[in-house]
């Protein structure tokens, strides 16, 4: 039963992932914790496993439909290493808690804006 | 220069949009597409389909280095369970971009603001 439901909760992440251009990772961490008992570390590092296979398959149907810039993925892509190492040291410095707050409000904001976006455009 | 090729002033932009998805995502383990998406449509004017399907296609590079690093360095990627789990979700991502075609742009952005409060509920909850 446990394994049905990650089936099913992986299914929803995929179509998650083509209908809004994110991995998909947002629903494998849970399905990968709450019923296959993965621990967070394990999981989040399975789900990337996952997100890369994911987002291939949706950046090729993408592409087909004449959704892609090659070029501009790439150089994103390729910057966010340093990303990440900038991210780690924030952790470090900033508490979890006053970056998830921030991370939050930035993620109400941009929702606010492509709202308005979305509403202004007819 | 090719039509819709990016200026070189533009790279930046990108530059910086794959330097904050890479912050996100080593911060909270959420993907870089919750950052790369609205920043295409709000720095580039570009549509929801070509802004999602371009993420796409920065998250498989941002993923790799991910996958990689957690697999390569710590063997924390439980390669059977993913690759599994990874059949379902391929048949959404399939679904789940079939759909988006058929859908008003102004539908996907809906959809994504939903997708960002659901995240900033979470985050707050936590």
């Amino acid at each position: 039963m446990n394994e049905l439901l990650a089936v099913l909760i992986c299914l929803a992440g995929g179509m998650t992932g083509g209908l809004v251009g994110v991995g998909g990772g947002v629903l494998f961490v849970p399905a990968l914790t709450v019923f296959l008992g993965l621990g967070q570390v394990e999981a989040e590092s399975t789900s990337l496993l996952m997100i890369v296979v994911v987002a291939l398959v949706g950046a090729y149907r993408q592409n087909g439909y004449g959704n892609v810039r090659l070029r501009e993925a790439l150089i994103v892509g390729a910057l966010s290493p340093l990303g990440v190492i900038v991210g780690v040291g924030l952790a470090n410095h900033v508490s979890e808690r006053a970056l998830q707050l921030a991370f939050a409000a930035l993620a109400l904001f941009m929702a606010a804006q492509l709202v308005r976006r979305a509403r202004s455009t007819t | 220069m090719p039509a819709g090729a990016t200026p070189d002033h533009a790279i930046w932009k990108l530059a910086a949009i794959g330097t904050l998805a890479g912050v996100f995502s080593g911060l909270f383990g959420v993907g870089g597409g919750t950052i790369i998406v609205p920043l295409l449509i709000f720095w580039f004017g570009y549509g929801e389909r070509l802004a999602t399907g371009t993420s796409l296609a920065a998250i498989v590079v941002i993923g790799l280095f991910g996958a990689l690093a957690q697999g390569g360095f710590y063997g924390n990627v439980h390669v059977a369970t993913g690759l599994l789990l990874a059949i379902p979700a391929v048949l959404g991502v399939v679904i789940g971009t079939a759909i988006q075609q058929r859908i008003s742009q102004r539908a996907v952005s809906y959809l994504f603001a939903l997708l960002l409060v659901a995240i900033a509920v979470e985050l707050i909850l936590s």
